[in-house]
């Protein structure tokens, strides 16, 4: 288990006052949440390993509200966790003892569209789905879609640099966004980048997007929003090994084409979804692709064409395209609903988000297998193949002493393995608490510390979203963290 | 998800159904986004996620519940959108069930509550009661000014009284057609269904029975009411009221039971709030000897929402199409509750109307049996928000399988009538009052 820091005394002791000074902040009844049974449902994300029940959960409604509530913090030395939906499947929404809680969801108001310059002006608690169902009538879209798309809200998304399904030719969250309003710990609201690519002097947004709400606080962002294609469809190629399909991804991305989405789904994963989705995916299959192409019906069927055909080569059990939408929103509810449908084969998991050259699929996917049984704990993999970005889930019963342990040791060595062929820790998902003590294997400490000094520029002590990313040893002396509980 | 029950407390077969719920539950947050009580109120406490995990803790420690758990339950509308959206399959209905059932049993709640859940209790299920209600509200209705502008109590007050000066149009003097027991058949008798009369439903709008009588009677089915069949229990059941709902649903299964026969194909239900519940017997009633539950079961497994009947057995149109623009609310307890999405849509084109749906079909209107009266803020907030993507459609009119949805919508200017009505009109029967006017 990743060691939490101990609580700050001194903060515990001043509980009551603190909540207090929130509650004229915020005086509406419900906007301050302090009792201990109300908080409960706070102690967790969607990495449900990692529980800690906070100080207090606050729920602002505006700006102003957030940044009177960062000042508050602030003078009073009290670390603040930002949160959204709490989808987090890397604990990036996790609560100190001694912390408040900042959630954002009822800031989930569209402030504006524009469609002659194509942007949308949103709030951080607007559901990355919203903002596309906002404007999808009028035929636009935004592109990255986290498979957690439904509920999780962009100011996440910001946090963690979200990817998703269509990134493979879209980009993740930071090629799609233009501008944030950005709360910064001292309470002062600032914008960065505006309503056009590419900004003056330091590419500020490079900077905020995937910084784990460690440097300030979104609570407005500028999207980029796109015209739909014309059209889209999806395909279903089967095959009779993971190492095979995953041969077949590389064949694909090598032959320099680029489909909208290209996913991997195995035979654990195939028959969790499709129990969920009845998407008529191959239950016979080892190993899955879900292929999609979009435009013109011409241009679809040419490129379906081509994919067919590297297909051939890699002796499919079955290719399915899709007939109709209808088809294809099954294909992909199965999809998007597939770490929820692990639910029904197994009580827990967690989930891994390396990345990796498409190349050492094969490999890397036979040394999870390895690993698997080495470690006696079953692995459905469910990923976007397309980029390289993994996402095995280790299926484990945390009723059952020691499994959870075991699962956090192998889905670290598969890290480990992502990082030594070549990848990384995450793709989409963010470090947060999981892989925080990882950090170590990717980078070397100057390059840490130089990552440290960025968080301390806006957060000299470190009271933002803190105990996450960072290994905790080398953390600078005015972060005041007390050691690891 | 984890859970900490120990093993003394997993031999009751309750908690070993609640503990195995929970265990499906994977924490992903999806439900929240779905769910018509969290986006309004914006709050964990209000999501079926966090109420999953309030109802864990409360469960887990073996205590009664807390006054915090029990509200937030109460916010909770149980039209099951969270069950539809859940990728894990969580059986959200039987564990709140479970949960409001617990609450019931050891929570006090604060006296004007209780009073109000007693009245409601004791007067809904019962249409002669219900009738005599009615009457005093209407008395009542000239001095809603009175009633002072703050407290949740006086916002209940109000929100009854709405409710029961309801503007809705429905069909006068039709008399209660639910009095008699046997409606034989036109012509060769294709078919024999049981009807449940229900309770509400008879009272404030008795057009909707007749019309299921008359469409059914005409395309050859026989049907019959069995009179000692009345509320099915579902008012208290969401009210976790056990007893009283092993009683109500208890002597409605055995009326039923006793009037079945080799011929009978189906007990056709038209209030979808009551389909679901009455689909749910066999399990609800499990554990209440095996007499009762084995009946439970059989009515259970022949129990059907109107709609699938009819497309069962093949509705025809007889009118010629009435170019009228219908839109289709989908009511919770049928989209969510029964999964029935496409047949009463499938049956509104067959009729000749031109079906559209809103925006945001998913939620709740906010009616939810006792809710707009026990939860006037959110269920107003909801209704206003559903409302919105209704008229948007600019419809003749909206038509929906569930009295309480057709009751909550009332009033803005467009009429809302049952779908079986629409249906039977164009098969030959009269005009819907609503649509007179």
């Amino acid at each position: 288990m990743i060691a939490l820091p101990a609580p700050n005394p001194a903060t515990l002791a001043r509980r009551d006052a603190l909540v207090a000074g929130l509650r004229k902040i915020l005086p509406a009844a419900d906007g301050v949440i302090a009792d201990p049974v109300r908080l409960k449902p706070y102690e967790t994300d969607g990495l449900t390993a990692y529980r800690q029940m906070p100080l207090a959960v606050v729920l602002p409604e505006t700006t102003e509200q957030v940044a009177a509530i960062l000042a508050f913090c602030q003078a009073q030395n009290v670390r603040v966790i930002p949160r959204g939906a709490g989808t987090s499947l890397a604990g990036g929404a996790l609560p100190l003892a001694d912390a408040v809680v900042i959630g954002m969801m009822r800031m989930n108001r569209i402030l504006q569209i524009d469609y002659a310059d194509r942007y949308a002006v949103v709030q951080a608690g607007v559901t990355n789905l919203g903002i596309t169902r906002a404007v999808e009538a009028d035929g636009f879209f935004y592109a990255p879609d986290p498979s957690s798309q439904l509920a999780c809200m962009i100011g996440g998304n910001i946090g963690m640099n979200s990817g998703g399904a269509h990134c493979l030719k879209y980009g993740v969250t930071a090629n799609n966004v233009l501008g944030v309003k950005l709360v910064t710990i001292t309470g002062d609201i600032i914008e960065l980048g505006g309503t056009h690519l590419d900004a003056a002097g330091y590419d500020w947004l490079g900077i905020i997007i995937g910084s784990e709400g460690q440097l300030g606080i979104v609570t407005e962002i500028t999207v980029r929003i796109l015209r739909a294609a014309e059209g889209t469809r999806a395909m279903l190629a089967a095959f009779s090994s993971n190492a095979i399909a995953g041969a077949c991804v590389d064949a694909i991305i090598g032959s320099g084409i680029i489909p909208v989405a290209l996913e991997f789904m195995d035979r654990p994963a195939i028959h969790a979804c499709e129990a969920f989705a009845h998407a008529g995916y191959p239950l016979d299959a080892e190993a899955m692709l879900i292929i999609e192409v979009e435009g013109s019906a011409d241009e679809q069927t040419a490129m379906l064409e081509r994919i067919k055909e590297i297909c051939s080569a890699f002796a499919p059990t079955s290719l399915k395209i899709s007939q109709n939408d209808a088809e294809s929103a099954a294909i992909w509810k199965g999809r998007k609903g597939a770490f929820g449908a692990i639910g029904r084969i197994s009580p827990d998991y967690l989930c891994m988000d390396g990345t990796i050259p498409t190349s050492t699929l094969p490999q890397v996917l036979a040394r999870i297998e390895a690993l698997s049984a080495e470690y006696g704990l079953k692995v459905a993999n469910i990923f976007h193949a397309g980029d390289g970005n993994l996402h095995p889930l280790i299926m484990f019963d945390a009723n059952q002493a020691g499994q959870m342990q075991k699962a956090e040791a192998f889905g670290a060595d598969i890290l480990r393995l992502c990082v030594e062929v070549g990848g990384c820790l995450t793709g989409e998902h963010g470090v947060g608490v999981e892989k925080r003590d990882l950090m170590k294997v990717q980078f070397t400490e100057i390059e840490l510390d130089l990552q440290r000094a960025v968080k301390s520029a806006f957060d000299p002590d470190w009271l933002l979203n803190t105990a996450k990313v960072f290994p905790l040893d080398r953390l600078p002396a005015r972060a005041s963290l007390p050691h690891a509980a | 998800m984890q859970t900490n029950f120990t093993e003394v407390q997993l031999r009751d077969p309750a908690i070993q159904v609640a503990d195995s719920i929970l265990r499906s539950c994977v924490h992903c947050g999806f439900c929240t986004a779905t769910c018509p009580s969290f986006i309004t109120v914006g709050d964990e406490d209000d999501s079926p996620r966090g109420r999953i995990y309030l109802i864990k803790e409360m469960l887990e420690s073996g205590s009664a519940a807390s006054a915090p758990v029990a509200f937030h339950l109460d916010r909770c509308l149980s039209c099951l959108s969270c069950m539809t959206t859940c990728p894990s399959g969580v059986d959200y209905m039987h564990l709140i069930d479970h949960a409001r059932t617990h609450v019931e049993q050891t929570f006090r709640r604060p006296w004007h509550d209780r009073g109000l859940r007693a009245v409601l209790a004791a007067i809904l299920p019962y249409p002669a009661r219900m009738r005599w209600a009615l009457r005093a509200a209407g008395l009542a209705r000239p001095f809603v000014g009175l009633i002072p502008q703050r407290g949740v109590l006086f916002a209940r007050m109000r929100a009854m009284l709405a409710l029961a000066a309801s503007e809705r149009v429905v069909a006068q003097g039709v008399g209660d057609v639910t009095a008699q027991t046997v409606h034989p058949a036109q012509g060769t008798r294709r078919g024999r269904v049981l009807l449940l009369a229900g309770c509400a439903q008879r009272v404030l709008d008795p057009g909707i029975h007749a019309a299921t009588i008359r469409l059914l009677n005409r395309m050859g089915v026989e049907v019959v009411i069995p009179q000692a069949a009345g509320c099915c229990g579902a008012l208290t059941h969401h009210m976790g009221k056990h007893a009283a709902f092993v009683a109500q649903a208890g002597a409605t299964i055995r009326a039923m039971t006793d009037a079945l026969d080799e011929e009978t194909d189906a007990i056709i239900i038209n209030v979808s709030g009551c389909g679901t519940v009455v689909k749910d017997y066999g399990f609800a009633l499990r554990g209440e000897g095996p007499d009762l539950a084995g009946k439970a079961a059989k009515i259970s497994a022949l129990a059907m929402d109107v709609s699938a009947y009819l497309l069962k057995i093949g509705y025809q149109r007889t009118r010629p199409e009435s170019g009228l623009t219908i839109a289709y609310h989908a009511a919770c307890s049928l989209q969510h509750g029964q999964k029935i999405t496409d047949a009463p849509k499938a049956l509104l084109r067959q009729a000749g109307f031109r079906v559209v749906e809103p925006r945001d079909a998913h939620l709740c209107c906010g009616s939810a049996g006792t809710y707009n009266i026990l939860q006037p803020e959110i269920a107003s907030s909801l209704r206003a928000r559903k409302l919105d993507t209704l008229t948007a459609l600019s419809p003749d009119a909206i038509a929906a399988g569930n009295i309480g949805c057709l009751t909550q919508l009332a009033g803005a200017g467009i009429p809302t009538i049952h779908t079986v009505e629409l249906l039977d009109w164009m098969a030959g029967g009269p005009c819907p009052a609503g649509l007179k006017s």
